[in-house]
This record gives structure tokens, C-alpha cells and sequence, in this order.
């Protein structure tokens, strides 16, 4: 019961996510942001150099080919977001794994609340 | 707040690597004693909504515009360790986005995974311990030590460009700039996480590591009952 609950949980977090990352990034603002802009104001934002990716398929938030710039921006958080989440349960997976065995005296350590 | 490549010279770039990769190791060699088994899931789910959230990029000032960082929200929804980790994993998969110079990775690691992770941590413990010991509390401290948050990871940034910094611009206009336009973005980090981590209280809050302490003390094996989940 508890864990198909979890399981629901979390399809209903990635379905959020995939929903902001799909349907709003494309409307968000594309003003320069606080440190592009004080690096702007302040002369220095020319020191910048390309990034290594620049002329990346997913560059800038773009998949490249897509015409449609919102679709574009919607496609590659698409993608984004199911890269993050699969690099992070593999990760988080992995750690959970490796586990130090509680023998040690350490690993069984509860965890602390604020 | 996500520095390119060119910003801050090499040697300073090369400590911010060492800083960064010490922290993260601490946090996975961390995060692998503590992370509970359904604790690592939603840690996934965490890393891959900042990603999200990230690009919402939200109007701040005239033509200026700023998103989450997501460091207290991943702190107070899976613990400081796997909190860092998370915002690591995003900040790693957006090189593939060019968000973030590859050289500078180790100084938007510092700045955004341990600074803003650890820092904003900080701050929420000492605001949970100021405030009752009540749901609503964990939702404002959340929402008051993001916006701080931000404020540290835009100082951390200002600390690497007095030390290495190109460009020439004098150090204490930049640090009044980033200081002054970071503190309205932190109004909009402070809102979102506020919201999101009330969200989850509200639906799990079993799940939130910020407010296990309002939580029944667990049997294991029990199924818990309404009294379990009705405590705070």
C-alpha cells in the first residue's frame, strides 16, 4: 500500500516536471539573468568564451531542427528532465548499493532532524 | 548564476574543482550511509524537477530575470548530502544544454551545490529551531533560507571573482550588483520552494527530511495508522 503510494508520488512529481519542462519553459522570460547582467553592466560579460556544447544538438536549451522555438525549448527540457532523473536514480541506486554495512559501527547512523 | 567559461581565469576555476569535487565526494560517501531505500527515488525525482524549474527563467528587474537554484529545496526534501548531490547531477546534465562553462563547472558546483546546499541548510536549521515545531514552520523557514540561499551562492561567486576574476570590473560594485539583484531573486526562490516543499508536506510528509522530527516515531513493520500521519 505505502509503496504503491510512493510509486504514485513520484510518477505524479516526474509528470510535473515534465509538464513544466515540456509546456511553460518555453514561455519563460529570456531576459539576460542576474549575473549575465551584472557581468553586462559592469564590463565584463566579454570575457565570456563559447561553451565547449555551443553548437550542440541541444545548445541553449534548443533542439536543433525544430523550427518552432517554444517546441524546441519544450523538446530538449523534455529530454533534460529524463536525463536528470535517470542519471539520479541510477546514482542514487548505485548508493544505496555501496552502502557501508552497519558493522562498522557507522553505518546504521540515524539520520538527524533539524 | 551559472558562470561561462572565461569569467574567472584557470587556477581560481581549478580550486573551485577541488572544493567542489571534495564536497560532492563527501556528500556521495554521506548520502550512501544515510539515504533511506525510498529516499533514493525521490532524490531522482528532485534532481530531475530543479532541472525543470531551472529553465522557468522569472522576471526580476528591467531586463533582468533569475530561477530557482533549488538548494534548500533539495536539502529540506532529501537531506543536505543527497541534497548536494541532486543539484550536482543538474548542474553536470546542463553542460549538455552549454548552461554553465565546462571549466567553470567546479565553481557553479562550489557555488550552487555546497554553497547553496550547506549554506541554506544552515540557515533552515537555525529557523526551525527559532520556530515552533509545526508543519507551517518548516514551509517558512524552507522559503526564508532558500532566498538567503541565493544571496550566499551569488556572494560565493563574487569571493571567486575578487580572486581570479578577468575583465577588470572593481569588486565591490560587482558584489553590491550581484548582492542587490540577487536578493529579488531570492524572493522568487524563497516563493517556489515554500510552495513546493508545502506541497509535499501536505501530500507526503513522511517524505520531507526537514520535518522528520514533527513525525510519530516510527515502528518499524507497523503500517501507519492515521496517528502517524496526523502529528503536527
Amino acid at each position: 500500500m505505502r509503496s504503491s503510494n510512493l510509486r504514485l508520488f513520484l510518477i505524479a512529481g516526474l509528470l510535473v516536471a515534465i509538464g513544466l519542462a515540456l509546456g511553460v519553459s518555453g514561455f519563460a522570460s529570456s531576459s539576460p539573468d542576474g549575473l549575465e547582467k551584472v557581468a553586462e553592466d559592469k564590463g565584463f560579460l566579454e570575457t565570456a568564451q563559447d561553451h565547449l556544447f555551443a553548437d550542440g544538438p541541444l545548445a541553449d536549451y534548443a533542439v536543433k531542427g525544430v523550427g518552432n522555438e517554444r517546441l524546441s525549448t519544450g523538446l530538449a527540457g523534455l529530454i533534460g528532465v529524463l536525463v536528470t532523473f535517470g542519471v539520479g536514480l541510477v546514482l542514487f541506486g548505485l548508493l544505496r548499493i555501496v552502502r557501508p554495512r552497519a558493522e562498522s559501527g557507522k553505518g546504521s547512523e540515524p539520520t538527524r532532524a533539524p | 548564476m551559472h558562470i561561462p567559461d572565461g569569467f574567472i581565469n584557470a587556477p581560481t576555476s581549478l580550486a573551485a574543482g577541488a572544493v567542489a569535487v571534495g564536497g560532492v565526494g563527501a556528500s556521495l560517501r554521506r548520502a550512501a550511509q544515510t539515504l533511506q531505500e525510498r529516499q533514493a527515488p525521490l532524490a531522482g525525482l528532485v534532481a530531475a524537477y530543479i532541472f525543470a524549474v531551472q529553465m522557468l527563467n522569472f522576471p526580476v528587474a528591467a531586463g533582468t530575470s533569475g530561477h530557482l537554484l533549488g538548494g534548500v529545496l533539495a536539502a529540506v526534501l532529501v537531506g543536505p548530502w543527497a541534497g548536494c548531490i541532486c543539484v550536482a547531477v543538474v548542474l553536470m546534465v546542463q553542460s549538455l544544454f552549454a548552461d554553465g562553462g565546462l571549466t567553470a563547472l567546479g565553481l557553479n558546483v562550489t557555488n550552487m551545490a555546497i554553497v547553496g546546499v550547506f549554506g541554506g541548510w544552515a540557515v533552515f536549521r537555525l529557523l526551525r529551531r527559532a520556530l515552533p515545531a509545526t508543519k507551517t514552520s518548516v514551509v517558512v523557514a524552507s522559503g526564508i533560507a532558500a532566498g538567503i540561499s541565493v544571496v550566499l551562492a551569488a556572494s560565493a561567486f563574487v569571493i571567486e571573482y575578487a580572486v581570479g576574476g578577468n575583465g577588470g570590473a572593481p569588486v565591490g560594485t560587482v558584489l553590491a550588483a550581484m548582492v542587490g539583484v540577487h536578493t529579488l531573486i531570492g524572493i522568487g526562490e524563497g516563493v517556489i520552494t515554500a510552495l513546493t516543499v508545502g506541497v509535499v508536506l501536505g501530500v507526503r510528509p513522511d517524505l520531507v527530511y526537514g520535518a522528520q522530527d514533527l513525525q510519530a516515531p516510527l515502528i518499524l513493520g507497523a503500517e501507519p495508522g492515521p496517528a502517524t500521519r496526523e502529528v503536527g
